[in-house]
């Protein structure tokens, strides 16, 4: 049987790919232009996906479809682009460019290699991209894995770090397990079902042929893997000493390509493959989002050193982010999702990035920051903001709308006692963004010790000119944001 | 798309922020905050001629003057509506006058240690949410600017206040946030049914589908509202964040808390209550009430308690606030004149008292009545003299604004709406009493503490020019509503109420 390929809609996976072969290639052929050569064809292979990604916009395109298994049924594809896809890739893409140029000065100064560094980047890049357009569960599975397995060499990648090393490990074995729990489920689904693909899965379920015990627990089986990825409660425990012991930017990384990918993977899982399995999976995903919410919040409340604080603010925004999901993943709901991530990816990249400045000149506890509206005004009211953003107050009104938004899903939904704990939570969360934002802005005489705040090298400071910018116009005319994600 | 002015009470405070940060000298920052906010000051006169000419009738725009449309997010069916009535005018006029004097006041009188420039840029930020609040016709965009207050005010309290506490003043602060914040988180719960229920955020709509919901939905949101901007008011139980956050807070946060950010709560309350969901409200009001007249009386007694001016100050402030829930409670449109009415006054007479007590605090270093060493009208003849002007206000003396508050919301409390009984609210109205005797206690206590005795310590610097021009428009105030309270009483005669009078 021939396979026609289609070409433009895996375009975009085929740029990063291409893209990580020639930064490869580029860093063992011209060692001279070692420098800037990788992270130039980094962002050239993410602008060239960009743009292949824009002309997808409108109908839902395919590739590598199959006929129908039996007569009558429906026929399936492994790749689906449609617009909640262009959105997933649009996270993807773009904080992928942002965290090559987190990257870039220690490409440039020579602590991490570059060649190695800019390859891993865009080739987990591709598994989220290829994640986004699963039409099948072995695509789905394959795709998360290769989000996976670059990430554990970046995040040990750093040379004589054995905090690296040991981190890396850490986040590999939680991995492994949570992915074998994933191939589980999928065998469970297909045996039970005859299928892995979308459709046909989704029809057998429907029709009620499938045996449904079996279907119920490979399902939840599915889920364990893209849970890890998203960090939900319980499977957040690998979260802070990963984040830690990882180079900033590739924390960055996790902390929203990673996550996203495991979104889109668990809103393709229940929406395309479960629709009606919503009793089921609902119920679940209302605790998980509550329990990963305050989980988050509460840990972070305890924290000292400025990543760590981050990263259980991430488990706690991941928690929000279960919400719409929850609330029953119709197109709404997905927007509410999608615009929340979109927010949150932008904002949580900018502060990232202010630590990753900071952390230049020896700051890496929240004390260490006193006194920076002082030093440094700019890198300071970035912070200040992307931190007022992520708790959702104005004037971070971006942040505050995706509340609204998300609340407004599970309000719709009649999850009101989900909304209240949701409400709690926001207040819980203000604490500790708060203590981090009012250091700032403190006479730095207070802290005689906090080391002396110096230059940020100027791709730092693009990628904070940047995300502060987007945030600002965003906070004035939020729309620009919502009116495009939500249907 | 209508822009209608009221932007300017919005955009020129904010843009004077910015600019006041931008501005190299702090003395030409406190200039430029006082320009700005006398062009606020102007554009809510401008507003309340508006509304005074427009007549208190409901009219074609449903009532509002000023109003102003344009698309914000309209997948979220989220507008910029902007519209002022004759509710909210008095509170914008209230807003515009308190931060006037507020910037008055820091022009010589910035609380030293951190830079003055970013405090005067907050008292603008503040007031440009506060009017906000007041004008916004969108629930979400009320919700925006309610929450815009929060933020500058955190910082004023945390980076501004007590400098001999530091970690206190930044729990105060901390503590006044998050529950202001859980309670407002709420509050947008309670917006977002309404919004799956009658798939509109627009206020003036919300008025008429609003009343045409089920009484179990409206008593659902009536809830909702009571405990989050309960937690704002602050009503009791949910008063816990008020006393340290006032008394850690330097003088202007006091004077905007207690004069303005309070009245957010009670405007919510009247507006959405009455306008709104005035079925569900039915349900909720007598607890209401009842947690009014708690106030009245649990505030009174621990003011006799307090050792310290502004925490006195600041438990008045509950007491007087519980006044204000007992006349929102009734549902009648005399309740919300009256409920109205004390917001204004309380307003005016506390923020008063708060600058009263930043003077006595800048002059001695403390405002505890053993450090403060009595005798303030032999020390201090003209601020001894204000001290006891305020506090007759503040008691109620017939003739000055607070007098109206309470007489007002005792009246209501007589004649409660026909929904509600009869019975319970004559026995509000007697525990009110008994708590505005109480009022008159503690003050005439507090006034002999601070002002009278023997002089046996040295004088104090009298009252200064600044602090003058700062306090005048306060105690003109207090006095012309208490000589003339139709000024604030007009609208009521026509039956502003739309939803629980009209039935």
């Amino acid at each position: 049987m021939t396979q026609v390929v289609d070409w433009g809609p895996i375009a975009p996976a085929l740029w990063l790919v291409g893209g990580a072969v020639v930064a490869l290639l580029l860093d063992v052929t011209v060692p001279s232009w070692r420098r800037f050569g990788p992270t130039m064809v980094t962002l050239v292979a993410v602008a060239g996906a960009f743009a292949s990604a824009l002309s997808l916009v409108g109908d839902e395109q395919t590739a590598f479809c199959l006929p129908a298994v039996r007569d009558g049924g429906p026929a399936g594809c492994s790749w689906v682009v449609d617009d909640v896809t262009l959105v997933w890739w649009v996270v993807v893409l773009g904080a992928t460019a942002l965290v090559a140029a987190l990257l870039h000065p220690a490409v440039a100064e020579g602590d991490l290699p570059a060649g190695e560094t800019c390859f891993l980047l865009l080739a987990s890049a591709t598994g989220a991209v290829s994640l986004a357009a699963a039409g099948d569960l072995v695509t789905l599975v394959i795709a998360m894995e290769t989000v996976s397995l670059p990430v554990f060499a970046l995040v040990g990648l750093r040379r004589a770090d054995r905090r690296g090393a040991e981190a890396a490990l850490k986040l590999f074995v939680a991995s492994v397990v949570a992915t074998a729990f994933t191939l589980m489920g999928i065998s469970m689904v297909y045996g039970a079902t005859g299928s892995v693909v979308a459709t046909q899965v989704s029809a057998a379920v429907a029709s009620g042929e499938a045996v449904s015990p079996v279907v119920g627990v490979g399902l939840v089986l599915t889920l364990v893997g893209l849970a890890f990825k998203v960090a939900s409660v319980p499977f957040q425990v690998w979260v802070p000493d990963t984040y830690v012991g990882a180079p900033i930017p590739v924390a960055a990384y996790l902390s929203v390509v990673s996550k996203a990918a495991g979104l889109a993977g668990l809103t393709i899982v229940l929406v395309r493959f479960f629709p009606s399995y919503g009793d089921n999976w609902r119920p679940v995903l209302a605790a998980a989002a509550a329990l990963t919410m305050t989980v988050g919040n509460l840990a972070a409340l305890r924290q000292r050193h400025a990543v760590r604080l981050l990263a259980w603010s991430s488990v706690a925004q991941a928690g929000y982010l279960l919400v719409p999901l929850a609330a029953g993943g119709s197109g709404a709901d997905v927007g509410a999702l999608q615009s929340y991530l979109l927010m949150y990816a932008l904002v949580n990249v900018c502060a990232f990035a202010v630590v990753l400045g900071a952390s230049r000149w020896g700051a890496t506890d929240v004390a260490d920051f006193t006194g920076l509206y002082r030093r440094n005004m700019w890198l300071a009211v970035a912070l200040a903001f992307a931190l007022l953003c992520l708790a959702g107050l104005p004037p971070g009104v971006v942040g505050l709308v995706a509340k609204v938004v998300v609340f407004q899903s599970a309000v719709d939904a009649d999850l009101v006692w989900l909304a209240v704990v949701m409400a709690v939570n926001v207040a819980i969360g203000l604490v500790y963004y708060l203590r981090f934002l009012v250091v700032l802005f403190r006479p730095d005489d207070l802290a005689p010790a906090a080391p002396r705040p110096g230059g940020v090298p100027d791709s730092i400071d693009a990628v904070i000119g940047l995300t502060l910018a987007a945030a600002v116009v965003l906070s004035v005319f939020p729309g620009l944001l919502f009116g495009p994600v939500i249907p | 798309m209508t822009f209608a002015g009221l932007e300017l009470a919005i955009g020129v405070p904010l843009l004077g922020a910015l600019v006041v940060m931008l501005v190299p000298r702090e003395r030409a920052a406190g200039v430029v905050g006082v320009v700005a906010g006398s062009v606020v000051l102007v554009v809510a006169g401008w507003a309340c001629a508006e509304v005074y000419a427009a007549g208190p009738s409901p009219g074609s725009s449903g009532g509002f003057a000023l109003v102003s449309d344009a698309t914000w997010i309209r997948v979220l069916d989220v507008d910029w509506r902007l519209g002022v009535d004759s509710l909210s005018a008095p509170l914008v006029a209230l807003t515009a006058v308190l931060t006037w004097c507020c910037l008055v006041a820091l022009l010589r009188r910035a609380p030293a240690g951190a830079d003055s420039r970013g405090l005067v840029a907050l008292v603008l930020v503040i007031e440009a949410g506060s009017i906000g609040t007041f004008v916004a016709l969108d629930l979400v965009l009320f919700f925006v600017f309610f929450e815009l207050v929060l933020i500058p005010m955190w910082f004023v309290i945390a980076l501004w206040g007590d400098r001999d506490d530091a970690t206190g003043r930044r729990r105060a602060a901390t503590r006044f946030l998050v529950t202001t914040v859980t309670g407002s988180a709420l509050m947008l719960v309670a917006f977002l049914l309404l919004h799956h229920e009658t798939g509109t955020f627009d206020l003036v709509a919300l008025r008429q589908s609003g009343p045409a919901l089920s009484v179990a939905a409206q008593t659902t949101v009536a809830v909702l509202l009571m405990l989050g901007l309960g937690a704002k008011v602050p009503m009791w139980p949910l008063h816990f964040w008020l006393p340290d956050a006032h008394s850690k807070a330097p003088t202007v946060g006091s004077v905007l808390l207690a004069g303005v950010l309070l009245k957010l709560g009670t405007y919510g309350l009247l507006r959405f209550w009455h306008q709104v969901v005035p079925d569900g409200a039915l349900e909720a009001a007598p607890y209401l009430g009842a947690l009014g007249v708690v106030a009245i009386v649990y505030a009174a007694l621990a003011c006799l308690a307090q050792t310290d001016l502004k925490r006195l100050v600041a438990y008045s402030s509950i007491g007087h606030m519980g006044f204000v829930l007992l006349a929102v409670s009734t549902m009648t449109g005399q309740g919300l004149a009256a409920a109205n009415f004390a917001n204004v006054a309380h307003g005016v007479i506390t923020g008063l008292l708060f600058f009263l007590a930043g003077a006595l605090k800048d002059r001695v270093g403390s405002t505890d009545f053993g450090r403060l060493g009595g005798a303030v009208y032999g020390r201090a003849p003209r601020l001894g003299a204000w001290v006891a002007f305020a506090a007759l206000a503040s008691l109620g003396l017939p003739g000055l604004a607070g007098f109206w508050g309470e007489m007002l919301s005792m009246l209501a409390a007589f004649d409660p709406h026909a929904g509600l009984s009869r019975t319970t609210y004559l026995v509000y109205m007697a525990v009110a009493g008994v708590g505005a005797v109480l009022t008159t206690a503690y003050f005439v206590v507090a006034v002999r503490k601070v002002c009278q005795g023997v002089v046996d310590r040295d004088a104090l610097v009298d009252v200064e020019p600044d602090e003058w021009t700062a306090w005048t428009p306060l105690g003109v105030a207090a006095v012309g509503l208490g000589l003339f309270p139709w000024l604030l009483l007009w609208s009521a005669s026509a039956g502003e109420v739309v939803g629980a009078v009209s039935r």
